[in-house]
């Protein structure tokens, strides 16, 4: 083609004078850079400057939104065999109960960044390449994810393939000899964290236990001020039976006739500064009750209860969020196994090295 | 004399290849801005109510810290509701009565120190209307809380004075008599709200509140179930079906079919609302064209590309006249509508009853 555009320049008797030649030509060119140049250009643009190298297929964000979709039916209970939304109107978060086109788009269009955090200390770091493949395939596809990995050992961060629009971040972090200390000095590292980088980083946190795996999917539906996860083993049962902290000396004491739900300490998030406030109250709280000498029964999960139980969450995920396919089975009322225990040797885990 | 050049079909195919490519050339050319063109003006055409779609921006509210209370467990293997849906499928609330407990709400509110107005227009012999919209205002709204009423009426010497309770205030605005509400709340959503109150409730005045309108309702955006619509097909819905309006919604889209009665929000996202509502009344004025519902038109096309936060029920705008007519509300019974809480109702009927005469066999779901 340039040869033929060469030729047609360079021939005396050609039809047309040749600057209106190569006029015509810069033309063409530029009509064509333009057409190709623009769409790619949005597309990059709403994946920032971490664009991978492949070509990204993420939700288009700037389009213009005609969906189609089956009417919702005003009279007609999207679940009959589960409560969808707690008293003070947050949703808890069940199969059946959204519509993940609309919420997908809703994020996308506000260019939504994930940020979800795990720690893996000592031997811990033997979970982070499942919990990382699977993340890939079941958590928030399609939305910017920033993996933040807490670790005391950095050299042992498996590479995990990670798709358009998601990158990990390793935090090198202290270890600690009481696997107690370990899970409960995390709420002292998000806070700080929090603070320090996730607030210009993120819009959203999402805190998970390492020793788990995703199953099935994990999206946007999840995601508010301030969410907890229903624990698996609690959900049946009166609030007298949940393990909070009951001697009033704990900072994470609860009467029995209070308590909404029991909330599982391995999964809980929300904006950054809510899960700012959150994490650092807890910490708080736990210093205060080891200058007191005390340390509440379930450690941080104890905090984290108290804590939700006086600071409403703005969304539940039901235990689909949450569960032990190994202990628990897989009852019908759960319809979809999202984020599932990895079965683990405790005393082998938790070993002080 | 001009040098007249022909091409002769002996010649070689050199000669021709430069014109071959000209036209090529010239062709590629005209598409791409034929192309460019058309994609520009059929971007113009979109709605001003769906052109920029943004969300609603997320409920960044801090969780207030609330004190001990005590009250029933709430059961996770118990629906609330056996016969409505309690949330949209954007995980918005269906507020019924049963699914909230205003304790906990209320006291989550009060922490926040929040400052309800409720906008009211009373123009000509609306004025009429004031006195008993204030009065069971004064009853059943927000009972607690601060409130700011704010009261638009071309004649106001005859703004009723209600004895008011502690915290609230009224305020009485002029304004002319034909002036446009989307365009008068979208103006002083921005000059005056926005220093004076978190949220702001938008009513008709040719209402009376007959129980409870709390705190429940409050969210960054709601709208309100037409009492009429909500068990019908969404193709009979009396959305714009003109596609040169801009209230335009075809047959296979559409969520819920709001009511224009009662709506709100924070007050930024209400003035978003009404802002974007009096544009798209100004281009299709311009244009000839007047929707059938007025505002509630606009209403409606703004929150099926706007997605609410919390959606309420029917119980929020009702008809009592509704309880006459048959089978309109298929599940539930008339025993159970005389426990139903009306909490708003219209004092004055509609001029053409038509609407609420749908045959059954249009109803969702028959």
């Amino acid at each position: 083609m340039a040869k033929l555009l060469w030729t047609l320049a360079g021939k005396p008797n050609g039809h047309l004078p040749r600057p209106l030649i190569f006029l015509l030509i810069t033309l063409v060119l530029v009509l064509l850079g333009y057409g190709v140049l623009n769409p790619r250009s949005q597309m990059l643009g709403s994946l920032g400057a971490s664009a991978a190298v492949r070509e990204p297929d993420s939700l288009e964000g700037s389009t213009l939104s005609r969906m189609v979709y089956p009417q919702p039916k005003v009279l007609t209970p999207s679940r009959t065999d589960v409560l969808v939304l707690t008293p003070w109107l947050a949703p808890i978060v069940w199969e059946g109960t959204f519509n993940s086109d609309i919420l997908n788009m809703q994020f996308r269009l506000q260019n939504t960044t994930v940020g979800l955090t795990v720690f893996a200390i000592k031997k811990y770091v033997v979970f982070l390449k499942l919990f990382l493949e699977t993340a890939e395939k079941h958590f928030m596809a399609g939305h910017r994810v920033i993996y933040y990995v807490f670790t005391d050992r950095p050299d042992k961060v498996p590479h995990v393939a990670l798709g358009p629009g998601r990158r990990l971040q390793v935090l090198r972090v202290r270890s600690y000899a009481r696997w107690q200390d370990v899970s409960m000095r995390r709420m002292q590292m998000l806070s700080e964290a929090a603070e320090q980088r996730f607030l210009h980083e993120v819009d959203y946190l999402v805190c998970a236990d390492v020793d788990m795996q995703f199953h099935d999917h994990v999206g946007v539906e999840i995601l508010s001020s301030l969410f907890g996860t229903l624990h698996p083993g609690f959900y049946r049962h009166p609030r007298e039976a949940f393990t909070y902290e009951r001697r009033p000396q704990s900072q994470a004491h609860i009467p029995r006739d209070e308590g909404d739900f029991y909330y599982m300490g391995a999964f809980f998030g929300g904006s950054v500064p809510e899960v700012q406030r959150l994490t650092k109250a807890c910490h708080q709280a736990m210093m205060a009750d080891r200058a007191q000498g005390i340390e509440a029964v379930w450690h941080d999960e104890s905090h984290l209860n108290k804590y939700l139980l006086y600071h409403k969450p703005t969304k539940v995920l039901s235990p689909e969020y949450m569960w032990d396919q190994q202990l628990l089975g897989w009852p019908s009322v759960l319809r979809k196994l999202r984020f599932v225990a990895v079965p683990k040797n405790h005393q082998e885990i938790r070993s002080p090295r | 004399a001009g040098e007249v050049t022909r091409t002769h079909p002996g010649k070689s195919k050199y000669c021709l290849l430069p014109r071959v490519t000209f036209l090529f050339l010239l062709i590629v050319t005209l598409v791409f801005f034929g192309y460019t063109s058309l994609t520009l003006r059929s971007q113009k055409l979109e709605s001003v109510l769906a052109g920029v779609s943004m969300p609603v921006r997320a409920d960044h509210l801090q969780a207030v810290n609330v004190s001990r209370m005590v009250y029933l467990q709430p059961d996770l293997l118990l629906v609330s509701r056996e016969d409505a849906l309690v949330m949209t499928p954007w995980l918005a609330p269906i507020v019924w009565e049963g699914t909230f407990n205003i304790e906990i709400l209320n006291e989550q509110f009060w922490l926040q120190n929040a400052t309800i107005g409720l906008t009211v227009f009373a123009v000509e012999k609306y004025v009429e209307f004031l006195t008993l919209f204030l009065e069971t205002a004064e009853a059943y709204f927000m009972v607690g809380h601060r409130i700011k009423y704010y009261v638009f009426t071309d004649q106001p010497d005859d703004v009723p004075l209600i004895k008011l309770r502690d915290g609230r205030q009224m305020v009485i605005i002029e304004i002319q008599s034909h002036a446009r509400r989307m365009q008068v709340i979208s103006n002083f959503s921005q000059e005056r709200f926005l220093g004076e109150a978190d949220y702001l409730v938008c009513m008709d005045v040719d209402m009376k509140f007959s129980d409870h309108v709390g705190v429940e309702i409050l969210s960054s955006l709601f709208g309100t179930l037409h009492p009429g619509y909500y068990g019908v097909k969404r193709s009979n819905f009396p959305y714009e079906r003109r596609p040169q309006s801009q209230a335009y919604i075809p047959e296979d889209e559409g969520d819920f079919y709001y009511t224009g009665t009662l709506f709100g929000g924070s007050v930024p996202e209400v003035h978003r609302l009404t802002k974007a509502c009096h544009q798209a009344i100004m281009i299709d004025q311009a244009s000839d064209i007047e929707a059938m519902w007025k505002d509630e038109t606009y209403l409606n096309k703004y929150l099926l590309h706007h997605k609410p936060t919390k959606v309420l029920s029917p119980e929020y705008m009702w008809d009592k006249q509704l309880l006459l007519l048959p089978m309109v509300m298929q599940k539930v019974t008339s025993d159970d509508l005389i426990h139903q809480p009306a909490r708003l109702e219209w004092c004055q009927r509609p001029q053409t009853a038509f609407l609420w005469l749908w045959p059954l066999s249009e109803l969702q779901g028959a």
